[in-house]
């Protein structure tokens, strides 16, 4: 008995460890893992600079506009608080509305335009028929009917 | 129910091309592996009834 | 001490018989119950039409892949601290239908991706952690395969599979501790659903049905090792007949 003991508290105690190293490693890499950058930490000078980044956020009711050729599209990436201006060339997701999460891979213009090269869209985690969305818009419900700006931004 | 016809009950809004190998190829890895265990399982009881040649492969 | 671990398998082998057929049922019957509430009951989604519905086999998938390597990764403790034979087994049991479910979660996530997202993969850090995954339970098999001597490749296979264990709520929280593409959960322990009921439904018929088929085909997977790695033992001789 005493042997199976110490079989299972030294594999107790290597599982804590090991528990404990990974929790360290993942902490390091945690800015690394980045899948995306707000706009707080665009303007906080928080993305890469000169290079290929992608940005997230809530697209701005009222901001999306198209060109004349039907394919270049402008809009603005807000997390409520900072706003970043997007230029993108080519077809969105069908996802892809105002007031609703999107995430654009590109680089920042010398203008402070984001030139994308990527956009995709981030839907929310709520899933309802049309009728109950229309329900909870006209009674001014807050989350379901509208995407929450915590979905574009969890932190 | 919210399909008026057998079409559009493929179609799916337009995302059949979607859902359709979604859900196919979870029933197929399902399917193929049921049928791979029960060959498994026969060709285990097979090579009971032929002990040696089995052993000697195994070792 | 020997005969006491191998009655257990051969009380088991009948038992495990019988019991296939019922959770085989319980399987069909289920999943039958959600396609059919998944595809004539629940609603179209409000802002991804019709593309949503690939969520009743996309989240009982990814459930079932994080469930099993955690079973998985249990029989391999048991198999380390008993020091017994059938749990290891039971390990070896349960890792190809995990890996199954994390390849079903992976490729039906794809087809889900590409409508709604705009992209069939990302490198965020749900998707990644779900292909790590993927790579453990392989991992997994192929370390067990690739020792000859079974008690030592029980034993190094188990290790691997606990070590790998820290992945699981890696991939669960990933997508609340980082910015990922992939949502947030819909269902959780500590929020209520976002989902409407009918919808959540079909879900949760579908994890059941899952869950049923993976009972039948784990038990399966372990009569066929049973009958593989006992074949010396006397009881085994006598089941060639039936």
């Amino acid at each position: 008995m005493t042997r199976r003991q110490k079989r299972f508290a030294t594999i107790g105690v290597g599982l804590v460890a090991l528990g404990l190293a990974s929790a360290l490693v993942l902490n390091a890499f945690r800015s690394n893992l980045v899948f995306f950058f707000t706009p707080t930490q665009v303007s906080n000078g928080e993305a890469p600079q000169g290079r290929s980044f992608r940005i997230g956020g809530l697209v701005e009711a009222g901001t999306l506009t198209r060109d004349g050729d039907g394919l270049t599209v402008h809009f603005v990436v807000t997390d409520t608080v900072k706003r970043v201006p997007v230029l993108y060339k080519g077809i969105l997701p069908d996802l892809f509305k105002e007031g609703k999460g999107a995430v654009a891979q590109g680089r920042m213009g010398a203008d402070g335009t984001f030139i994308a090269s990527e956009v995709l869209a981030k839907h929310d985690e709520n899933y309802m028929p049309p009728e109950a969305a229309a329900a909870l818009e006209k009674a001014g419900a807050t989350g379901a009917g509208r995407s929450r700006p915590t979905t574009a931004s969890p932190q | 129910m919210q399909w008026n016809s057998f079409g559009e009950f493929l179609a799916m809004g337009g995302y059949g091309l979607y859902i359709w190998p979604s859900f196919g190829m979870t029933a197929l890895c399902m399917a193929w592996e049921v049928a791979a265990l029960r060959v498994r399982r026969t060709a285990a009881l097979r090579s009971l009834s032929r002990p040696a040649a089995g052993e000697e492969k195994a070792s | 001490m020997n005969w006491f671990r191998w009655s257990s398998l051969q009380q088991f082998y009948p038992a495990a018989g019988k019991l296939i057929p019922w959770f085989a049922s319980l399987a069909v019957a289920f999943m039958s119950v959600g396609l059919y509430q998944g595809f004539f009951v629940a609603p179209t989604d409000f802002q991804q039409g019709e593309s949503y519905r690939i969520i009743f086999v996309h989240v009982p998938a990814a459930w079932m892949s994080m469930f099993l390597y955690v079973i998985m990764a249990g029989w391999a403790a048991a198999g380390l601290g008993l020091n017994a034979k059938p749990s290891f087994m039971m390990a070896q049991a349960v890792a190809p239908t995990g890996a199954m479910f994390t390849f079903l979660a992976l490729l039906t996530g794809s087809f889900w991706g590409k409508p709604t997202w705009g992209t069939w993969w990302v490198w965020d850090a749900r998707l990644t952690s779900e292909l790590i995954l993927l790579f453990q339970y392989l991992g997994f098999i192929l370390l067990h395969g690739s020792i000859d001597d079974l008690r030592r490749a029980d034993r190094a296979s188990a290790l691997l599979a606990l070590v790998g264990v820290v992945n699981v709520p890696v991939i669960y929280f990933s997508v609340q501790w980082w910015n990922t593409l992939h949502q947030g959960a819909s269902v959780s322990v500590t929020a209520a659903p976002k989902m409407a009921t009918t919808m959540l439904a079909a879900m949760g018929l579908m994890a059941l049905g899952f869950w049923m088929y993976s009972l039948a085909v784990t038990l399966m997977r372990m009569r066929c090792l049973t009958l593989e790695r006992e074949r010396h033992a006397a009881w085994i001789r006598g089941l060639e007949e039936s």
